[in-house]
C-alpha cells in the first residue's frame, strides 16, 4: 500500500440525501484519511445505508459529491470500484453454488481472481472449514454472511472497504474475527467505513457520524 | 476483464445447469406452442407449408419473451447485481457476458429444436437450414434488444407485463426479417438478403445494446 496513514482519501462535500419525499440527511462533510474507521450510526431508516450506497457510488446524492483523492467518484467510475469492496446487506451469495464457487465469483468480479487454495484459506478463517463444498442453500444465515466477508481477508490490497451491518447474524466468535480482519486492514493504512449497532471495540483511529431521524 | 467476461458466462450456465427445469419450461413452451398450431388451423399441408416460418418464428419470439425476466431478477434480489455495478470490468461487459449466458440458455435450444418443429409442417426439408440459420442469427438480438427491456423494468411492481409492451414492438423488424428468410427461400429467392440483414441487426445490437442495458441498469439500481 503506496499510502501513508493521514493522507486523506475519501472526502464527502456538502452531501444532501432526499428519497422520495423525504429528506435523509442534509449538508454532510466528512474526510476519511488512510487508517481511519467510519462507523455510522442511528436508528433505522435515518439513511445509513443510502449513505454507503452514496459513497460506493451506486447512488447518485440529491446535492454534493464524495471525491476519492481529490476526484468525484462518478468520474472515477471502474478505476475508484478497482480500489473498493463493498459489503451490502444483501450477501450476493447465490444459493445454487457452493461457498468456495461464491467467493470465486466474487473476488473474480472485483477484479482479483483467486486461486482455490487461496479461497479455501479465507474460508477456513472466517470458521466455514468442511463448508467449502456445499450448496450455499444448505447453510445457515450466519454461515452466510461469513461467506460474504470471507472476501474481506482476500482483499488486503483494496485501500477502501464499505461494511453495511457487517456483523449483522453473526455470532459472537465470526464478530470477532470480523474485528480482527478490520483491525488489521487499518494498521496496513487502509480506510473501513461501516454502520453497525454493536459497539465494536476496534480501538483504532475512530470517527464517528450519527444520522438523526428527522 | 477478459477473466471476468469468462466467469460470469461460466456462472451462468452453471446455474442453469443446476436449475435445468428453467431451460426446460421455456423449451417446452416454444414446442408446445408451435403444435397448437397445426391442430388448431386444420391439416392442409399446403396451408402448414406457407404459414411455418412466421408460426415458428413468432413462437421462438413468445419463448423468448418469457425468458427475459430472469434475466437480472435474480441477481438483482440477492445483492450480486451490486457486485456487477462495483466491479472492475466495465459493466456493458459484464452485461454482455450474462446476455450471451441467457441466449446459450433460452434461445440456443430453441434454434436446435426448430427443424424438427417444421417437419410438423411439412416444410421443405432442403430450406430447414435456411430456417435454422435465420433464427440462429435472429435469437441473439431478440436477447440483446431484451436486455435493455429487462434492465429498465428491474424491480418494478407487474414488470412482466410492462417488459412485454415495451419489447414486442422493438422485436418486429427481427420477426419481418426472419421470417422473411425461410419464405423467400421456398419462393425461390434465396434467403441471402434476409440473413445478410440479420447479421447486420446482430452486428449492431451486439455492439450497442450491452451498453444501453448497462445504463438503464444503472438507473434502476439507484
Amino acid at each position: 500500500m503506496g499510502k501513508k496513514a493521514g493522507t486523506p482519501s475519501l472526502e464527502a462535500v456538502d452531501l444532501h440525501c432526499t428519497r422520495g419525499e423525504r429528506k435523509l440527511f442534509g449538508a454532510l462533510n466528512f474526510t476519511l484519511r488512510s487508517g481511519e474507521l467510519l462507523r455510522i450510526g442511528g436508528a433505522n431508516g435515518s439513511g445509513k445505508t443510502s449513505l454507503l450506497r452514496i459513497a460506493c457510488g451506486l447512488l447518485e446524492p440529491t446535492r454534493g459529491e464524495v471525491r476519492w483523492a481529490g476526484e468525484n467518484i462518478r468520474r472515477l467510475q471502474e478505476e475508484f470500484w478497482r480500489q473498493l469492496v463493498y459489503v451490502g446487506h444483501a450477501n450476493a451469495i447465490k444459493d445454487d453454488l457452493t461457498a468456495a464457487e461464491n467467493l470465486h465469483v466474487a473476488c473474480t468480479l472485483a477484479g482479483v481472481p483467486r486461486q482455490p487454495a487461496q479461497i479455501g484459506e479465507a474460508l477456513r478463517r472466517l470458521g466455514l472449514a468442511g463448508c467449502e463444498n456445499l450448496p450455499a442453500r444448505v447453510l445457515s444465515q450466519g454461515q452466510r454472511r461469513r461467506t460474504a466477508l470471507a472476501r474481506l481477508a482476500l482483499s488486503e490490497a483494496m485501500p477502501l472497504w464499505i461494511l453495511d451491518e457487517p456483523f449483522a447474524a453473526l455470532d459472537a466468535a465470526a464478530v470477532e474475527h470480523v474485528q480482527d480482519l478490520i483491525a488489521e486492514h487499518l494498521s496496513r493504512g487502509a480506510a473501513v467505513i461501516l454502520t453497525t449497532h454493536l459497539e465494536a471495540k476496534i480501538t483504532a483511529a475512530a470517527l464517528r457520524i450519527d444520522l438523526e431521524t428527522s | 476483464m477478459l477473466a471476468a467476461f469468462r466467469c460470469v458466462i461460466h456462472r451462468d450456465l452453471l446455474l442453469a445447469a443446476r436449475r435445468s427445469s428453467d431451460v426446460l419450461t421455456v423449451l417446452l413452451f416454444f414446442v408446445i406452442v408451435v403444435s397448437l398450431f397445426p391442430l388448431g388451423v386444420g391439416p392442409d399441408p399446403a396451408l402448414l407449408r406457407t404459414i411455418a416460418p412466421g408460426v415458428i418464428w413468432v413462437a421462438a419470439l413468445l419463448a423468448s419473451m418469457l425468458a427475459l425476466q430472469r434475466m437480472f431478477a435474480s441477481d438483482h434480489a440477492d445483492g450480486t447485481l451490486e457486485q456487477m455495478l462495483l466491479g472492475a470490468t466495465p459493466l456493458g461487459m459484464t452485461v454482455a457476458a450474462k446476455v450471451f449466458a441467457h441466449w446459450v440458455i433460452s434461445g440456443l435450444p430453441l434454434v436446435l429444436i426448430s427443424p424438427v418443429l417444421a417437419l410438423q409442417f411439412d416444410f421443405p426439408q432442403e430450406f430447414l437450414g435456411v430456417l435454422a440459420l435465420s433464427l440462429a442469427l435472429g435469437t441473439p438480438v431478440l436477447s440483446l434488444i431484451g436486455a435493455i427491456g429487462a434492465a429498465l423494468t428491474l424491480g418494478l411492481r407487474g414488470g412482466g407485463a410492462l417488459l412485454s409492451l415495451l419489447v414486442l414492438p422493438l422485436y418486429v423488424p427481427v420477426l419481418i426479417i426472419g421470417a422473411g428468410a425461410a419464405e423467400a427461400a421456398v419462393s425461390g429467392l434465396g434467403g441471402k438478403a434476409q440473413l445478410l440483414l440479420l447479421g447486420a441487426l446482430l452486428a449492431f445490437a451486439g455492439a450497442f445494446a450491452p451498453w444501453a442495458a448497462a445504463a438503464a441498469l444503472r438507473i434502476s439500481s439507484e
